[in-house]
């Protein structure tokens, strides 16, 4: 080790620096040109400064969209964490049933979105679906485009039938990590099974549980596919979340700098919330 | 505190075991004395931690009994067995602190909040971290870990057993002599029984009155130190105890002569051999004196360990080891000699006695 600095090194990092450019911070780049100016075409552009910025955040719209985001996120986050930890303790630990369990876990996560999305969408139907007629046979007055209470449960459902499993599946991995000492001295420390949750398995699945709250964070908060298959942003403007007002504004009505100005301001507010998140999270660790 | 009585235990891990080599552990008929220190011995896969398991309720054996006190426990959990017990590596609750850790197993129990404090505090005190008892168990170092999960077995008064699944594997060893001689002290003091699984014979040898030497599955001898080194019951006994460990020869017996190579040894006494059994003579390093009479042998190496010195050498075409004194001379034309009272014989690996 007595050479630590060869310039060469740096042509091994080009091809992730370009793929990185590419797919990444050119895009990102072009979100905030266009967030800062106005066109009319013809590629003239004229300096807006933080014009759409205002208007996007002085908007009844925006905060709405905002606002059913949180919600969703809200309700998914504490439907999925505590039935995923549920659902992980109840796994076998050895067996066929492992392998069985696993696989069926997984399989939802394999299904392409917008797939998952067209399932729901068929499956909740009244006239042609299983659930729609069923839940219309047995007298429950259910309709998910005309109903907003319909259309959310209809979402939810969806979601966490989706990635509840991705929960499952990292709990069960911090679980099976936990050495069979600790259940044997914890038995023979009289402890009950809250106890033993409580103060083993909890605070052993304490990580995998940040990484899955993050992800289903974040991933709950810019939904787009599966809304947009199922319900399309409706009733009204029920489940319009900020992705789909955003494609709305950008593609559907090609108010480009509003619409740059808004993504950016969602980008920032899923940076920020995943920050807090992770900070309170992460702070009881270091106190020890 | 209990008597514990192993009545004809036997274990395997599979399921339905069709021969002798599929148990775990083979027969096990033994009593163990209310407020014995005993130390489970033996290689690593020798079954002593199966063996410990079935004690605690860890593990149902496959067949047999076992009995606290002349009452059957056999399928008795854990708790309802009231057994304390210390495994190898540190558990603690990571998010309690110190002494909620020590309070963990009497709280569970129910045990008033005064009586949970004055016995923790004791506990600390023992342990030496009566100055951490505020802090989170996390932060701390492995020993101080071990040493609370040592403490947590230990904080309970009325349990029937303490067992120790080798605790002191992940401690310092100057650390080591000092909790062995705590272990010891409080063994002395609440004349716990104790039962000490280790595979480190000085650590065996030094805490418990009874050494319980387990080889492939199986109790080869029960006995105290003194015995273990003088009359190992099986040759594995004596290659394990001891450093170094006993010197087996193969031997012929005739009547009260022993023939290892040309050489002819006379006992006082006929061993009880029969005809056919692989027949060997053991003799500890410790017990053959080097000097210009006796047999021959040839010098290979000479090891100083300060106190004495380990001779290498060639007896019968056979190697052995003797141990000389420090200030001992190595004659350059070296024979030996047995003390006859420390020779034992063996056939088919378990020693024999005097006949009749």
């Amino acid at each position: 080790m007595n050479k630590t600095w060869n310039n060469k090194a740096w042509f091994m990092v080009l091809p992730v620096l370009l793929l990185v450019a590419f797919s990444a911070v050119i895009p990102l780049m072009t979100v905030v040109n266009y967030s800062v100016q106005d066109t009319f075409g013809n590629n003239a552009f004229f300096w807006a400064g933080t014009d759409w910025f205002a208007q996007v955040l002085a908007s009844d719209r925006f905060w709405e969209a905002l606002g059913r985001n949180l919600l969703f996120s809200a309700i998914i986050l504490a439907l999925e964490i505590p039935l995923g930890i549920l659902i992980a303790l109840n796994m076998p630990k050895k067996g066929l049933g492992v392998p069985v369990c696993l696989v069926l876990m997984a399989l939802p996560l394999l299904i392409p979105w917008n797939v998952v999305g067209t399932i729901w969408q068929v499956f909740g139907r009244v006239d042609i679906g299983l659930l729609g007629r069923v839940l219309d046979g047995i007298g429950f007055d259910y309709n998910y485009v005309n109903d907003v209470f319909d259309a959310w449960v209809t979402l939810i459902v969806m979601d966490v039938w989706h990635w509840t499993s991705l929960v499952v599946l990292l709990c069960y991995a911090g679980l099976v990590s936990i050495p069979e000492a600790y259940y044997q001295a914890a038995k023979i420390d009289g402890a009950s099974r809250w106890a033993v949750f409580r103060y083993i398995q909890l605070p052993k699945m304490k990580r995998v549980l940040l990484i899955a709250f993050l992800l289903r964070f974040m991933d709950s908060f810019m939904i787009y596919t599966e809304p947009f298959v199922v319900t399309g942003g409706g009733p009204g403007n029920s489940t319009t979340f900020l992705s789909i007002d955003l494609v709305k504004m950008a593609i559907g009505q090609f108010d480009l700098g509003p619409a740059a100005a808004m993504s950016i301001i969602y980008f920032l507010i899923i940076l920020l919330l995943s920050w807090i998140f992770y900070t309170v999270m992460t702070s009881s660790d270091d106190q020890a | 505190m209990a008597r514990i009585n192993l009545d004809h235990i036997r274990h395997a891990y599979g399921e339905k075991p069709k021969s002798e080599a599929d148990y775990a552990l083979k027969e096990v008929h033994h009593e163990w004395n209310d407020g014995g220190a005993y130390a489970l011995l033996g290689p690593s896969g020798c079954g002593k931690t199966t063996l410990l398991n079935i004690i605690s309720g860890l593990l149902q054996p496959s067949e047999g009994r076992i009995l606290f006190d002349g009452k059957d426990v056999t399928y008795l959990s854990t708790q309802e067995r009231n057994i304390a017990q210390v495994f190898q590596f540190p558990v603690i609750y990571d998010t309690m602190t110190v002494y909620d850790n020590l309070a963990f197993p009497l709280r569970n129990r129910g045990v008033a909040e005064p009586e949970v404090d004055r016995r923790v505090r004791e506990i600390l005190e023992m342990i030496d971290l009566a100055g951490w008892a505020k802090k989170t168990a996390r932060g701390l170092t492995a020993d101080q870990k071990q040493k609370i999960s040592l403490g947590r077995g230990l904080v309970r008064s009325d349990v029937n057993a303490i067992l120790f699944d080798e605790p002191l594997t992940v401690i310092d060893p100057h650390m080591k002599w000092v909790l062995r001689s705590q272990l010891k002290k409080l063994h002395r003091q609440f004349g716990f029984t104790m039962v000490y699984v280790t595979h480190d014979q000085t650590e065996a040898l030094t805490f418990a009155d009874k050494v319980v030497v387990m080889y492939d599955g199986q109790i080869v001898q029960i006995g105290t130190p003194a015995e273990l080194f003088e009359k190992p019951s099986h040759t594995f006994v004596g290659y394990f105890i001891g450093s170094p460990g006993m010197n087996v020869l193969p031997a012929a017996i005739d009547g009260s002569a022993v023939r290892v190579g040309e050489e002819t040894i006379t006992l006082d006494y006929a061993p009880a051999v029969s005809a056919g059994a692989k027949t060997e003579l053991g003799i500890r390093p410790e017990f053959i004196t080097l000097s210009r009479e006796g047999m021959p042998v040839s010098i290979g190496k000479v090891e100083d360990i300060g106190r004495q010195k380990i001779v290498r050498a060639e007896f019968v075409g056979k190697p052995i080891a003797i141990v000389v004194p420090e200030d001992g001379e190595i004659p350059a034309d070296p024979h030996v000699t047995f003390d006859p009272a420390a020779i034992n014989i063996y056939a088919d690996s378990w020693r024999v006695g005097r006949e009749g």
